[in-house]
């Protein structure tokens, strides 16, 4: 599955491209509180799966069922085609990475990555130990205890502890939720490398956005114990099918509309929003009925001037006035008032040559259509936003 | 100059000491007083006691000041049973209790964790004892261990004890009680270990393939090491000494232990020197076995 050189001894032992896993029907609940809700979900062998979802959206209760750490209210787990549903945590072949990494405070870093080696009494513990650290780059701290490593090697040091026993399945809890932001985006990069290196199956729990979509090949985005939408990361974003997986996943602009007309053989739908007539091709609409939300990312609108004439290729939105620029160095971010519709966020690249719109200016908003994405009318505009009061 | 110099490179290298250090050590002096007229004194006393000879034609109790070194093999040669007896009955009461506490200590500190009120009573539970007089509670068990009681019958019915066996009055009475008497010294530092022990490191274990009872070993078990330490040892010193518990549940011939001897000595026979002896042996003694086990326990870094 993964392609890497032959001449890598590490990956000549690594069992290959780990297990498939197969959640089927599984729900948990803990007294009155549903956590995980009748959950279906297959990650194939060999792939970098990430679970995200805000915090207390059940990834965490799902992952700790697949470790055997929870037992499910009902459904079936199942590894490599194998039920696992009622096999206790030690003896599945599955390693997790926990959050708060639980290294054994009381054995040195040797000691803990080499701790699952023992318990099933494989040959050559200490080489193969040291082989792990050197994946992570820490073999020269085998002798150290837990606590005098900095959070970023204990979190390499979990992660060794690990990838050690060539797992069927990897587990990863959140487990880059306690580094600073720098120290993050290189161990994102560093578990991609380790990842493709060994082959095994990594299933990554995390509510960070831009993690799950740096690092996953498959990206599951969870909401109140249930699975919202499964793809890969530029699916995901480009084709979001609920509302919340457009305001979780990035930004979306969504306003309601009704479908009034479907043109161009069948292709492209005719919505109105507010008196003015937008089209989005029906093949990017999952809405059932004529009530819709159309949305757009705010990376693919155009600010033009007022009154300037756009060519019939682009959609226009007029009688908009910017209420907010940021200049972010990149792209300058504009929060844009467009009266009944609410405020809607533009991103202009900064690519040079586009005057910067100070707040106040009368605009107009431009996009190809073929951006434009249509969803259920019923749905909350606002599900998935982030609420600052709500991240940890 | 140069002194100063020195202790600005000493400071250096260490965490600065806490400001007030003369403040701080006035503080001292009452603890420093305490123990120098109520701890020293007494153990210079005691070492000096230990040497004393008898009046040559004096009365029963009349010694003076000598250097009599024959006093410790004496002393030793008639009291050796009496003082590895006590070693044994503590060390056997060491064992019980922790067999009997480390699980107490597991449900108060692990499983009751989050329930303050559960375990808050529980901790009480276990201090409860401590309410009532030693004396009492100990003639309490005699009365337990009797020979027409229940714990004799059911031993009996449960062909333990032959129809004629008892308990009274034997080694076994004598551990029962110590270790009942000493078991709150053993929950509470295991209690206090464990209420710090982090159940994610369970997780852990499970997760890399231990099996409980392996978890148990590898993780649990050394990771309240220091409760362990502590409670064998809070145990152990105090019950080697006990004569209580011997004298009163015990008979007086196969279950004597040295702080009868002692008493018996010291109080009855007016033999100081022979009392002196053993206490000095049994507090060297423990000492000796004490920082041997510390050492062994290997609990420096873990605290």
């Amino acid at each position: 599955m993964t392609a890497v050189g032959t001449d890598d001894p590490t990956v000549e032992r690594a069992t290959a491209a780990g297990a498939a896993l197969e959640i089927e029907g599984v729900s948990r609940r803990f007294g009155d509180f549903l956590a995980v809700d009748d959950l279906t979900l297959a990650v194939a062998s060999g792939t970098f799966f990430a679970l995200l979802g805000p915090s207390g959206c059940g990834k965490t209760t799902t992952l700790r069922m697949v470790a055997g750490l929870e037992r499910p209210s009902a459904g079936t787990v199942r590894l490599a085609g194998q039920d696992v549903t009622g096999v206790p945590a030690h003896r599945r072949p599955v390693n997790t990475v926990f959050q708060s990494y639980a290294l054994f405070p009381h054995l040195d870093v040797l000691e803990n990555v080499a701790f699952g080696l023992r318990r099933r009494r494989t040959r050559d513990v200490r080489a193969r130990a040291l082989e792990a650290l050197e994946l992570v780059e820490l073999a020269h701290l085998a002798d150290r205890r837990p606590a005098q490593l900095s959070g970023g090697q204990q979190q390499r040091v979990a992660l060794a502890r690990a990838v050690v026993n060539r797992p069927a399945l990897l587990l990863l809890d959140e487990p880059l939720g306690a580094l600073d932001l720098k120290l993050r985006r290189r161990m994102q990069l560093e578990l991609k490398r380790i990842q493709a290196e060994v082959g095994i199956t990594f299933v990554h729990v995390t509510h960070d956005q831009e993690e799950a979509m740096t690092m996953a090949d498959t990206v599951a985005v969870m909401n109140r114990g249930r699975i919202e939408q499964v793809g890969a990361p530029a699916d995901l974003y480009e084709h979001p099918r609920t509302a919340f997986v457009a305001n979780f996943l990035g930004q979306s602009n969504l306003v309601p509309g009704t479908v009034v007309e479907v043109l161009d053989g069948g292709r492209v739908l005719g919505v109105d929003v507010a008196g003015t007539r937008l089209r989005v091709p029906a093949a990017r609409s999952v809405a059932a009925g004529p009530r819709v939300l159309v949305g757009v990312r705010p990376e693919k609108i155009r600010l033009v001037g007022a009154d300037e004439q756009v060519g019939t290729a682009h959609d226009v939105l007029r009688g908009g006035t910017v209420v907010d620029t940021s200049f972010t160095g990149v792209s300058t971010q504009y929060q844009v008032d467009v009266g009944a519709l609410g405020t809607v966020g533009v991103f202009a690249q900064n690519a040079g040559g586009t005057p910067v719109h100070p707040p106040g200016t009368p605009v107009a908003l431009a996009w190809d259509p073929d951006f434009a994405f249509a969803l259920d009318g019923d749905e909350e505009p606002a599900a998935g936003t982030v609420d600052l009061d709500d991240e940890p | 100059m140069l002194r100063r110099s020195r202790a600005g490179t000493a400071l250096a290298g260490q965490p600065p000491a806490p400001a007030g250090g003369r403040g701080a050590r006035r503080l001292l002096v009452p603890g420093v007083l305490y123990l120098g007229v109520f701890f020293v004194l007494p153990v210079g006393t005691l070492l000096a006691t230990s040497l004393y000879a008898p009046v040559p034609g004096g009365e029963l109790g009349q010694y003076t000041p000598a250097l009599r070194w024959q006093n410790y093999p004496e002393a030793l040669g008639a009291f050796w049973p009496q003082l590895v007896r006590s070693f044994a009955f503590a060390g056997a009461a060491t064992v019980v209790a922790l067999v009997v506490g480390y699980p107490m200590a597991y449900v108060i500190a692990v499983r009751a964790r989050g329930r303050r009120t559960l375990q808050g009573l529980l901790v009480v539970l276990v201090v409860a004892p401590f309410f009532t007089s030693f004396i009492l509670r100990t003639i309490a068990w005699k009365q337990i261990l009797a020979d027409g009681g229940a714990v004799v019958g059911a031993l009996r019915w449960l062909h333990v004890l032959p129809p004629d066996g008892r308990v009274s009055a034997t080694s076994a009475a004598v551990v029962v009680g110590l270790t009942y008497s000493f078991l709150p010294f053993m929950v509470l530092p295991l209690f206090a270990a464990l209420e710090r022990l982090d159940p994610r490191l369970l997780e852990a274990g499970a997760d890399l393939y231990a099996a409980p009872a392996t978890t148990f070993r590898r993780v649990t078990l050394p990771l309240s090491m220091p409760g362990v330490v502590a409670g064998t040892l809070l145990t152990f010193i105090p019950a080697v000494g006990d004569y209580v518990n011997s004298s009163l549940l015990g008979n007086s011939t196969t279950t004597v232990m040295i702080g009868q001897v002692v008493d018996a000595r010291f109080f009855r026979l007016l033999d100081y020197p022979t009392a002196a002896v053993l206490s000095v042996v049994l507090m060297v003694t423990i000492l000796v076995l004490v920082t041997a086990y510390v050492r062994r326990a290997g609990t420096e870094d873990l605290v």
